[in-house]
């Protein structure tokens, strides 16, 4: 693709000293943190510590990014994208080019996919409901998410607290969204357009469920409902919530609130009935094992009785000797 | 700023062309229409085509427009990147010309100080989003384009999801060159709709030239046909050069 060919003039070695044309800072890169469409972000160091560069050749995608981040950092307290620092521009004299850059804070954690894999599906949830607390707010100050993935959600902690990386795909409510991934894409699933407003991200936060579960991503074949009420059914953690999952997916839920809510009240719900499940699996069914098992548990009861009545005993002596 | 209507064509084909015009020069000639010519490559696995991938590039370049080679597989996610940065770019230059106009001297978006690029890019975004779009769409049905025309239809039905989320209004027209008859065969005319494609696409069969010039010819023919139907129509008319 040509992007290699564009990205190229972004390779910058670590070690290489960035200056700014218009704000005269300079940055010492340490090394790469990753490598998109749009450019390259590197780990620096600079006066003030350490902080990520975005450095490209696309004047107009770098300059989309900052506005961007200069109005989600009006958003009060949010945790979407990092804090922008600087913008400037370095002439690269490998190149020979005017290459625009921005500075902004460095979220360091791991992947959202990388920390559901060490630490399990149970922090899904959690994280999941973080996600729709900032979406909200986002949504509230007139911007969606648009390109929303695993890959853009890094897990910051402890505690442990997700953050947005990458707001390229950040459009302002009502236009069409600038930047998607075809697996977290309603348009690709042929489940509405690519307009940007609520639902869009909460499509895919359904879809980012179903890939932080299955751990990888399935292409598009056939009746897309069907395929994805399929995929849901085949899992137990899915099935669960499918009631959450088909309203984000299929898009009933007018707002991240209300999705939230529906999940924590599902997750809540989900948690006493499987106790109940418990409970009425651990009724006495008329077979040996259970029996044998009744057994156990009244022999268990009357070591408890025992054990309590000796210590009732040592406590009344104990009385009685201060007493003396 | 008044709305105006940008004018694309996308030029989707897997290789060099054999017949006719020169398509580089037929893509200068789109530009001084002020019409923007786009083309995406798409190639085999595997395989490097020199020749073919400085002709897909120098086609773009002459016809201002932006190109871009992938596989087919990557078709659709291209297609719609493609699209828009050309119209961006295309909007970029409208811009600039008017930075001229402002300030004077030769200054470009890029020159200005970050802070100030900040607003102009938000002027080039909006417009881009409510910006009347025609684009004209050219395949390449050419032999060893057969097994990839499935995957096609499909990028271009993505592209219209697309743009069709867009605020502004959106004019499709699709060509196929080898035609049947003649080296260009009109599939589709001026429509706000791609969905008929689906019903057109199944019939097509690929033929053995490869006529990219005379097909970008034929592009510019049907682009200024429109404008005269509509200048005897509405006197307004509105071009990308009046914005």
């Amino acid at each position: 693709m040509m992007n290699t060919s564009m990205n190229k003039a972004c390779k910058v070695l670590p070690g290489t000293i960035i200056k700014g044309k218009w704000h005269g800072n300079t940055y010492r890169i340490l090394k790469m943190l990753g490598c998109g469409a749009t450019g390259s972000v590197y780990l620096i160091e600079s006066s003030k510590g350490y902080a990520a560069l975005k450095i490209s050749e696309n004047s107009m995608g770098i300059t989309s990014e900052v506005n961007v981040l200069k109005r989600l950092a009006k958003v009060q307290g949010s945790c979407l994208g990092p804090s922008l620092i600087d913008v400037d521009d370095w002439f690269n004299t490998a190149s020979g080019k005017m290459l625009p850059f921005y500075v902004m804070e460095y979220v360091k954690g791991e992947h959202f996919i990388q920390f559901i894999k060490n630490n399990g599906a149970i922090w899904i949830d959690v994280l999941i409901l973080q996600l729709l607390s900032n979406l909200e707010e986002l949504h509230q100050s007139g911007w969606v998410f648009g390109d929303l993935k695993p890959d853009n959600l890094i897990v910051t902690g402890p505690p442990p607290k997700i953050r947005c990386i990458d707001v390229g795909g950040t459009t302002i409510n009502g236009r069409s969204i600038k930047e998607f991934t075809e697996f977290f894409d309603r348009g690709y699933w042929e489940l509405g357009t690519r307009k940007a407003e609520p639902k869009y991200d909460l499509f895919a936060v359904g879809m980012i469920i179903i890939n932080a579960v299955f751990q990888k991503r399935f292409s598009k074949k056939g009746n897309s409902k069907e395929q994805l009420m399929q995929i849901i059914n085949s899992h137990p953690f899915l099935n669960e919530r499918k009631q959450v999952l088909t309203k984000a997916l299929f898009g009933s839920y007018s707002s991240a609130l209300e999705m939230k809510q529906d999940l924590l009240h599902h997750v809540s719900n989900a948690n006493l009935q499987r106790k109940r499940n418990v409970q009425a699996q651990s009724k006495p069914k008329r077979t040996a094992n259970n029996r044998k098992r009744k057994k156990k548990k009244s022999k268990g009861l009357i070591e408890t009785l025992v054990i309590m009545v000796c210590l009732a005993f040592l406590y009344s002596l104990y009385i009685f000797a201060t007493l003396l | 700023m008044r709305k105006g209507t940008l004018k694309q064509i996308l030029l989707l084909t897997d290789g060099c062309s054999n017949h006719g015009e020169d398509p580089i020069a037929m893509a200068a000639l789109a530009k001084e229409h002020g019409i923007t010519v786009n083309v995406i490559g798409i190639l085999e696995e595997n395989v490097i085509d020199q020749d073919a991938m400085q002709e897909i590039e120098g086609i773009a370049e002459a016809g201002g427009g932006v190109s871009q080679v992938v596989y087919a597989h990557q078709l659709s996610q291209t297609v719609q990147m493609v699209t828009r940065k050309a119209m961006t770019q295309t909007l970029q230059g409208v811009v600039n010309r008017e930075l001229k106009h402002i300030l004077g001297k030769s200054t470009s978006i890029e020159e200005l100080p970050p802070e100030q690029r900040g607003e102009v890019m938000e002027v080039v975004e909006e417009l881009g989003e409510t910006v009347n779009l025609e684009i004209l769409i050219l395949v390449d049905t050419s032999a060893s384009m057969g097994p990839k025309l499935p995957t096609v239809k499909e990028a271009l039905f993505d592209l219209s999801i697309s743009l069709n989320s867009r605020i502004g209004n959106n004019q499709y027209s699709l060509f196929i060159f080898p035609g049947k008859r003649s080296e260009t065969e009109i599939l589709l005319d001026w429509t706000p709709k791609l969905d008929s494609l689906s019903t057109i696409f199944p019939k097509l069969t690929t033929e053995g030239l490869t006529p990219t010039g005379p097909a970008i010819k034929g592009a510019i023919q049907h682009f200024k046909q429109k404008r005269s139907l509509r200048g005897m129509l509405d006197d307004e008319y509105l071009d990308e050069q009046s914005m």
